[in-house]
């Protein structure tokens, strides 16, 4: 213990940096989100239930759940696909399609908002194909999963790529070897490594998705009881002055990203560990 | 092991050899099916909706949307973001820059609590992260009341949008730097302190030239988000025309005025600057991977 604290003070500016981290992070990030808080306990709680509970905000929380869920299984799927393909194929473009995989980390959430619109209402390049086909994509929950499949992709692909990258040949070729088919390999030697990183990317895929506004608001149609994102149901509050109520929403959110904050650490520390075992 | 950085450019050779193995190879079916699958989704996440910007932004043709850009609307908003960002990314790049060494260089109680905080605005809703603002600042707020009545306007004011902006931008530079610096480790600064270096000396001859190029990319893309933030900034923003409009919200008013044109040729700009930063991110990880294989 001694050993590391005196070694630990080899390097200069302990001080220096870790005060500036610390008053910064303060006065930009904890003190004004603490006034979430301290606004939510200025209401009594029979109205801070209320104000969570009504019926269009629990229907938010429908939406907003249950398709940043929806959205994020669906970019486990594909983004599993696309890490394989950019490890394990060779194809041409392939430089390109790897960078641009990022595209929705880059793009503005508002230009990704009104270029998904486009594509599919009902004259656009996508949607007059679907909508004959009874598919409504854009003002509808639809356009709200498509939208939080476009900004979530780039999380799973990205967790999961490197640990693909890291994956040792030697270990399918032994299962080869013993006799096991390609499925068999992929089944029990490949996915359970792959595992932890697919959860933390579905992890972080999700909580993005909850959370988000600038993309979903243009293609969700906002339709109250319907494809109302709880976000937007802060936002109008807002617009109504009703500052508690707003308040009131915004910490059933901070709470929820918060557990999402704790388990994604979590899920990291493991894989991790794990990472650290295998080296 | 030279780490995901440099993977890119063994990549290839990699998939090469492990489509040559009989061990590490899919039947030809199930790889055509995976590879029209993967790269079918990519074409209609990723690539259509990049297209419609720019196809429809040139809709009407080269002067409609010259005249979108140079309107005086859209300069002012173009100005305002300008603003934002330059405030935002130097003090996060500071930040950032502390905030990794006080991680990776030294052992303290709570570290791991410190890195989760640093990602928080990661995960807290944009709008939410302009909500807290408006609670802090605004006629209603905290300190607002005070610093109205002192002539100070922050919300629905250049002030708060700049605040907005630092908010989501905060973990950037950090969330670059720290794996970075957690795997090169301490020795090499150690030995020039050993050798009598002084703190300044060793930070600039010493970890930045290891760390140059992730500390470019975090900037790039902390500019990035600075330049496109929507959310937070919508809602401490008040949404005043040629005053606190930014390019993000100079769309959405354009758009909802149902001048579409216009508001793809203003989203067309920002879809560059998209480009841009992930053109550099290549650049950055081609440079890192050729630096960790002159180390090595």
């Amino acid at each position: 213990m001694s050993q590391t604290a005196s070694r630990s003070r080899v390097l200069p500016g302990f001080g220096l940096t870790l005060g500036v981290t610390l008053s910064y992070l303060s006065l930009v990030v904890l003190i004004p989100l603490s006034a979430v808080f301290f606004r939510s306990f200025s209401l009594s709680l029979d109205d801070f239930i209320r104000a969570v509970t009504a019926p269009r905000v629990l229907a938010s929380y429908k939406l907003s759940f249950g398709m940043a869920l929806l959205a994020a299984a669906i970019n486990t799927f594909f983004g599993l696909l696309l890490a394989w393909t950019l490890v394990r194929y060779r194809f041409p473009g392939k430089k390109i399609v790897d960078a641009l995989v990022d595209l929705p980390f880059a793009l503005p959430t508002a230009v990704a908002g009104i270029a998904l619109t486009a594509l599919y209402a009902g004259n656009g390049w996508l949607g007059r194909y679907l909508e004959p086909l009874g598919i409504k994509v854009a003002f509808g929950p639809l356009g709200v999963l498509v939208a939080l499949v476009f900004i979530g992709l780039p999380f799973v692909v990205r967790t999961v790529q490197p640990v693909l990258e890291d994956l040792e040949i030697e270990l399918e070729e032994a299962a080869t070897s013993l006799g096991a088919h390609r499925w068999q390999t992929f089944n029990h030697v490949i996915r359970p490594v792959l595992q932890p990183a697919l959860m933390t990317g579905f992890a972080l895929a999700f909580a993005r998705a909850v959370g988000e506004y600038g993309s979903v608001i243009f293609i969700a149609g906002n339709i109250p009881m319907v494809s109302e994102i709880t976000p937007l149901m802060i936002i109008s509050k807002l617009e109504q002055f009703d500052y508690a109520g707003a308040t009131a929403i915004a910490s059933v959110m901070l709470v929820m990203s918060f557990l999402l904050l704790l388990a994604i650490n979590l899920l990291q520390a493991r894989q991790g560990r794990r990472n650290e075992r295998r080296a | 092991m030279a780490g995901h950085v440099s993977a890119l450019a063994l990549s290839h050779d990699r998939a090469a050899l492990l489509e040559s193995k009989q061990a590490t190879r899919e039947p030809a079916w199930v790889k055509a099916l995976i590879l029209t699958v993967a790269l079918g989704f990519f074409f209609v996440f990723l690539l259509l909706p990049l297209f419609v910007v720019f196809s429809e932004a040139l809709a009407k043709g080269w002067r409609v949307y010259a005249d979108a850009l140079l309107e005086p609307d859209a300069l002012s908003a173009v100005k305002l973001t300008l603003l934002a960002a330059l405030i935002s990314v130097p003090l996060n790049l500071v930040f950032g820059v502390c905030a990794a060494w006080a991680v990776t260089r030294f052992d303290f109680r709570g570290k791991q609590l410190l890195i989760t905080l640093i990602d928080l605005p990661f995960s807290v809703s944009p709008v939410v992260a302009g909500l807290i603002y408006v609670l802090v600042f605004s006629s209603h707020g905290w300190v607002g009341p005070w610093l109205i009545a002192h002539g100070v306007k922050i919300i629905f004011a250049v002030p708060g949008i700049v605040l907005a902006t630092v908010f989501v931008t905060v973990p950037f530079v950090a969330r670059e730097l720290i794996p970075l610096l957690q795997a090169q480790g301490r020795e090499e600064e150690e030995a020039a302190v050993v050798l009598g270096a002084r703190g300044w000396q060793v930070f600039w001859h010493v970890t930045l030239p290891n760390v140059r190029w992730a500390l470019l990319y975090g900037v790039i893309l902390s500019n990035a988000r600075a330049m496109g933030e929507f959310g937070a900034v919508s809602v401490v923003s008040g949404h005043i025309r040629g005053e606190t409009n930014t390019l993000p919200l100079h769309i959405e008013i354009l758009y909802n005025e149902y001048n579409f044109t216009a508001a793809f040729a203003v989203a067309s700009l920002l879809a560059l600057l998209a480009l841009v930063t992930l053109v550099v991110k290549s650049w950055v990880e081609w440079r890192q991977g050729r630096q960790a294989g002159e180390e090595h």
